[in-house]
């Protein structure tokens, strides 16, 4: 059937509230207003007001009451509406829900499902469009997925529910509209690999999220000049596939990340690191990255395309792997 | 708002007797601890609760099994009040595998899910929304259970206080909000801290019934739990209890205590709890001569077999340091 990332993302919400009575969503204007980005549209007329429960503007109150009634014996879907807001609610993410299990030497753990937009693309500046998701992936404790396909859109959430420990999901903002085809049957996916989305053999692109569709544009682009470039979509940001990645680079034997957060300290370091610690002798030349430009997001369009990774800068890294490779 | 009517309060020989029996117990486990902490038995930091005994008392004996409690970093307390044994207590307190929390905690992190003692958290108002949340999956699944959040004045300021107030109150969430108002804040002073001091006005500016009570009197908090929670079964929504109290004892065991001058701690130290307590019930012929001396030997030796237990506790493997990151097994 032909759908959409936000209807599928929507149909996910709708599956599980079927399914277990303890899934609620909660979060602000996820009810009357149909969500900030209308995922959860529809969903209050046909759930009610006590399971689509609109919220305050209160990120850390409605973060830690998911958490609570996470331990309580619900299962929570919080959305909040985007990253950047999240930041109201870290203490309740990073002290709470992914400490609690280790702080309670394996006493209380906390099945709550937070989801958030990420990204920019949208011209909505520095307080709305960031790619924080790294941060998060830096926490242990947590689960980070970061769905880029209509399938995991549709199949990741389940799965999330299902999870016994904390589960962030981030959607990226100009995947909403994404349109394409969905099995009629499609359901529930795995959160533990990482996939192949394009195979090739001169080299692996490594991303995620928003940066998916730049990458394989990019990987067609490259195979007009005969470079055959493999693209994989990590999918889940923490814990990392690493066979999945490591397999593909030692095959390839050169590696670009592509990623939209920022460079520093950033979650394309830590693949570029462990790419290079563990594949060190297999690589033909220095893994590259492909990064958000180190700026707080800018508004005018311009600004924000030259601030993103785009199609030409990804062919550029990968020919300069290539190039590098002395063949 | 006002307090909700009284209902007839329990008063038997052998209630008031555990409203003291427990407050000596919590007494000695501390005042053992400090001597623990001297011998670096017990590290990190490490808060006191002595003089505010009657607080955790007094609430807890309102409580039922079925209710939830979440607490501060100063929660030895709440948990031996709960009836979280003072064995498993010292244990986490000395770093052993046997301890609440398999040594992962300390003083600061107690918990103990089967008596729904939610810890133990150090980040002050940190566990006020978690709090809200028990509260929302209680009152979501039908079931009766009261969510008692302690948290200090000081916690009235941050945001996640303000917040969840709201939301307990816009969705009429059953829980019993329980600020300690023991003055100090470490050591800044509430009235240079507060704008408004009088912190149940704050509090009824969330539409819930909120007051004042004298925190050094445990039947005076016994009874006003006991009504507050009255009214937050019966579906009223949640309630806010100020306990005006005192700690008498540093904030932390590195706390030189410039803030304050000796006498006002004596001052307050006349209002002690505990003896006072205890001479009320000697002279309503509740307690006989001797019966004092009694329950503090009890106290002494429910400690002392607590520290045995500590001392022979063993430590968690090294291999064991990454267990519970994650869960091990995944819920059907």
């Amino acid at each position: 059937m032909k759908t959409t990332y936000r209807e599928a993302l929507r149909e996910a919400i709708r599956d599980a509230m079927a399914r277990d009575d303890r899934v609620f969503l909660m979060g602000e204007d996820v009810g009357a207003y149909g969500g900030c980005f209308a995922v959860s549209l529809g969903l209050l007329e046909e759930f009610g007001p006590e399971r689509i429960r609109d919220t305050p503007l209160s990120e850390s109150a409605f973060v830690g009451a998911g958490i609570g009634a996470a331990l309580g014996g619900m299962r929570p879907i919080v959305e909040v509406m985007t990253v950047n807001f999240s930041l109201l609610a870290l203490d309740q993410i990073l002290n709470n829900a992914a400490t609690l299990l280790h702080m309670s030497g394996g006493q209380l753990n906390v099945p709550v499902v937070i989801r958030m937009t990420t990204g920019a693309g949208r011209q909505l500046a520095a307080q709305h469009s960031h790619s924080l998701e790294g941060w998060y992936a830096h926490i242990p404790g947590l689960r980070v997925v970061a769905p880029a396909t209509l399938e995991d859109a549709r199949g990741m959430l389940w799965t999330a529910l299902e999870d016994p420990d904390p589960v962030l999901v981030f959607e990226h903002g100009t995947l909403y509209n994404l349109e394409g085809e969905l099995a009629d049957d499609a359901g529930p996916v795995d959160l533990d690999r990482a996939a192949v989305r394009r195979a090739g053999d001169d080299l692996t692109i490594v991303t995620y999220g928003g940066t998916l569709g730049t990458s394989l544009d990019a990987a067609e682009a490259l195979a007009a000049e005969g470079i055959s470039a493999e693209v994989i979509d990590l999918r889940t940001l923490r814990p990392l596939d690493w066979p999945t990645v490591l397999e593909s680079v030692a095959r390839t034997h050169r590696a670009v990340v592509v990623d939209e957060g920022w460079r520093t300290g950033s979650l394309s370091a830590e693949v570029a690191a462990t790419v290079t610690e563990e594949t060190f002798y297999e690589l033909d030349a220095p893994v590259a990255r492909v990064c958000s430009a180190e700026v707080p997001m800018p508004y005018a369009k311009h600004l924000e395309e030259a601030a993103l990774p785009q199609v030409p800068d990804v062919v550029a890294a990968a020919r300069q792997v290539v190039g590098a490779s002395g063949g | 708002m006002t307090a909700p009517a009284a209902p007839a309060p329990p008063g038997s020989v052998e209630h008031r007797v555990r409203l003291l029996r427990e407050m000596v117990r919590i007494r000695r486990f501390e005042e053992r601890c400090v001597e623990l902490y001297s011998a670096a038995s017990i590290r990190g930091f490490m808060h006191l609760y002595i003089g505010e005994e009657a607080v955790a008392v007094g609430v807890m004996a309102a409580l039922e099994a079925d209710d939830a409690i979440v607490a501060t970093y100063r929660e030895h307390g709440h948990a031996l009040a709960r009836g979280v044994p003072a064995s498993l207590i010292m244990a986490e307190m000395f770093g052993k595998v046997e301890g609440t929390s398999r040594g992962r905690g300390g003083s600061m992190h107690l918990f103990d899910a089967g008596r729904r003692f939610y810890g133990g958290n150090a980040i002050v108002a940190g566990g006020i929304p978690v709090a809200g949340g028990l509260a929302l999956a209680d009152k979501m699944l039908g079931r009766p259970g009261v969510t008692a959040c302690f948290f200090g004045e000081g916690a009235v300021a941050e945001g996640e206080f303000h917040e969840t107030m709201n939301l307990a109150s816009l969705w009429d969430l059953p829980v019993l909000f329980c600020c300690e108002n023991n003055l100090y804040a470490m050591g800044t002073a509430l009235a240079r801290s507060e704008a408004e001091t009088d912190l149940a006005a704050k509090a009824s500016a969330y539409q819930m019934p909120a007051w004042a009570v004298d925190g050094m009197d445990v039947e005076a908090v016994a009874d006003a739990a006991r009504r507050a929670v009255l009214h937050i079964r019966a579906g009223g929504g949640p309630v806010f209890l100020e306990l005006r109290t005192y700690r008498f004892r540093a904030h932390s065991m590195y706390d030189p205590e410039r803030y304050r001058d000796k006498e006002e701690v004596a001052r307050w130290r006349e209002q002690d709890p505990i003896p006072a307590y205890a001479a009320r019930l000697t002279a309503d012929g509740a307690l006989g001569e001797g019966d004092l001396a009694a329950l503090e030997a009890e106290a002494e030796a429910e400690v002392d077999e607590a520290i045995a237990f500590a001392e022979a506790g063993t430590l968690e493997p090294l291999d064991d340091l990454t267990r519970f990151v994650t869960s091990e097994e995944v819920a059907p």
